[in-house]
């Protein structure tokens, strides 16, 4: 089975301005990957050119084995953009019904009504797009973008209009989602929510892979912290590994152990450490 | 072709929820009432023929010159649909985030702009035969003038829409909605001012002025079509009378033939050819 999207030294150029250059990032089918970056790093670039909205300057891309932005590419795949709109003079349930036509899905109603049940919008199925909250089209948004039950979703920023318990109910869904074996790419700059639900997390910064890995790879133990009578001290380059020796060694030197901890070093400081390394 | 299909239906849809039809329809009426209501009260006036050494049928005359303006107010309208129906379909939709969810689903590009252009082509051939039908029988019922040929202008002022319809297109291809609204209004506007040239041209015997009015209008053949529709209403309009009438505002009858139709249709089509090239190359 072809990987559901990737792509091989893919570089963007607008002008002269790069945005991106030269990024190697693949999705295996099923898999939720979680597209990190500060702003401008070419996140919304990737994820244009996997749906063929923008051409590539360079390299290519492939979804479900196909080229980026041929008709099979576009089957296999559904998309919620960053900056979207829904026409406001159709309903919830028209524009699933629309999107059901475009996308091919014989689905039908039972599909319509699955997918509003799923982002919690049954009840709005028959209100008009401009009734909306724009928390409730975002929603929508993600509905639409599965529609005709896609190998692989590209869903870019989609939390940043949702109130936390929105973003929540989206963890749910991409649970769901995963549940279901469609391969996810999630973009946001929103590191809790990738720490939380992606199986694998790829940094971007200026138009180049900086960092890839699981959340777990990506935070490095951060060091080990042991509780004495004489007080905390603190190991920062020890690992788990290295605690039975430390704790030997005190415990030799006749120091009463209170308590170990490792510490785990979060998403954010591996980010945060990967965004400044790029930026020298 | 289904896809083909949804887009159409997609894009009618849109302009009746967007109450676009309903204004123009409603429009629409008030001016072939207002067009009913001045052309009685101008029969009403104008004096039974006068038998004497010209031949002049006032009947005649006062009947194809009102046909003949409110032909001009028809294709004035139709343009004015064409226009707003078809100047975001592209930049304008893509910059409100509104193109992008359809143009990533397989029916691709090229569909979703031809789905666009014959459903705005429709709405406005469908637009202008029907406002022009309701002028002639107006016309008809009220003056007992009956043009020549009844079916040749509608064909003329269809093809006008849908000249103006291609060139739309491609502007929303390039531009954004404002500008291009701006653009093929300016365009329509030369085509007007062509026309013009050519009748102060004639009247003045200028064959230079002449020329160049026939070429402008070639170039854009919205007006050549209009010119021509101008000419099947009045061509089989004898003697003086037929002299007079031949006058029509902005852009007097012409007879260009059939080689004018092969032209338009080549040139709408170049127009829709270089929109989907545009289209294809962009980045949205
Ligand atoms: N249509 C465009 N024209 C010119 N520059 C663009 C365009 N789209 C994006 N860029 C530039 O490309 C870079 C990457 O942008 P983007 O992919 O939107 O970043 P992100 O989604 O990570 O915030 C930025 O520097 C942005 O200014
Ligand atoms: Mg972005």
């Amino acid at each position: 089975m072809p990987p559901a999207l990737a792509t091989h030294e893919l570089c963007k150029r607008y002008g002269d301005r790069v945005a991106l250059d030269g990024v190697d990032l693949e999705v295996g089918p099923g898999e939720l990957v979680g597209l990190l970056g500060p702003n401008g790093a070419g996140k919304s670039t990737l994820v244009k050119i996997a749906c063929g909205l923008v051409h590539p300057s360079g390299g290519h891309a492939e979804v479900a084995g196909a080229p980026a932005g041929s008709p099979a590419a576009r089957a296999a795949l559904g998309y919620l953009a960053e900056l979207f709109r829904f026409p406001g003079w159709c309903t919830a349930d028209e524009l699933l019904g629309l999107h059901q036509r475009l996308a091919g899905s014989p689905g039908a109603s039972a599909e319509r009504a699955d997918l509003l049940e799923l982002v919690g919008l049954s009840d709005a199925a028959g209100r008009r797009v401009e009734q909306l909250s724009k928390g409730m089209q975002q929603r929508l948004g993600i509905a639409q973008a599965l529609v005709g039950q896609p190998a692989v979703v590209l869903l870019d920023e989609p939390t940043s209009a949702l109130d936390p318990a929105g973003r929540r109910a989206v963890r749910g869904m991409l649970e769901e989602l995963r549940r279901r074996g469609v391969a996810v790419l999630l973009n946001s700059h929103l590191l809790g929510e990738i720490e939380q639900v992606c199986d694998r997390v790829a940094i971007v910064a200026r138009g180049r892979l900086v960092a890839e890995g699981t959340p777990g790879e990506l935070g490095r133990p951060g060091g080990v912290e042991i509780e004495t009578a004489a007080g905390t001290r603190s190991f920062s380059d020890a690992g788990r590994e290295d605690v039975p020796a430390l704790v030997a060694g005190l415990v030799g030197k006749g120091e009463r152990i209170y308590a170990v901890r490792v510490v785990q070093g979060t998403l954010e400081d591996a980010y945060l450490r990967a965004i400044e390394e790029a930026q020298r | 072709m289904r896809g083909l299909g949804t887009v159409v239906g997609y894009a009618l849809r849109e302009s009746l929820r967007r109450r676009v039809l309903t204004v123009v329809c409603l429009l629409t009426a008030a001016f072939l009432g207002l067009y009913a209501w001045g052309a009685s009260a101008v029969f009403d006036e104008v004096a039974p023929p006068a038998g004497g050494l010209i031949a002049l049928d006032t009947q005649v005359l006062t009947g194809a010159t009102l046909l003949g303006m409110a032909m001009f107010v028809t294709l004035f309208l139709g343009v004015v649909l064409a226009v707003f129906l078809t100047l975001g379909a592209v930049r304008g939709d893509a910059e409100r985030g509104l193109l992008q969810p359809l143009v990533v689903r397989p029916v691709g590009r090229r569909t979703l702009l031809a789905g666009r252009f014959a459903a705005s082509a429709g709405v406005c051939v469908l637009y202008v035969v029907a406002v022009y039908a309701g002028a002639v029988v107006i016309t008809g019922l009220i003056g007992g003038f009956w043009p020549g040929s009844v079916v040749l202008p509608a064909f003329g002022l269809a093809g006008a829409v849908v000249v103006v319809v291609a060139l739309t297109l491609l502007g929303t291809t390039l531009l954004g909605t404002t500008a291009n609204g701006i653009a093929v209004f300016m365009l329509f506007g030369a085509g007007l001012t062509a026309g013009l040239l050519g009748q102060i041209g004639d009247a003045l015997s200028s064959p230079t002025l002449t020329n160049v009015s026939d070429i402008a209008v070639w170039a854009l053949p919205f007006e050549a079509l209009y010119q021509d529709a101008l000419f099947a209403l009045t061509a089989d309009i004898e003697g003086v009378t037929g002299v007079l009438v031949q006058l029509g505002p902005l852009g007097g009858a012409d007879d260009a033939g059939a080689l004018l139709w092969v032209w338009a249709g080549v040139y709408a089509l170049g127009a829709a050819l270089l929109g989907a090239r545009a289209f294809d190359r962009a980045d949205l």
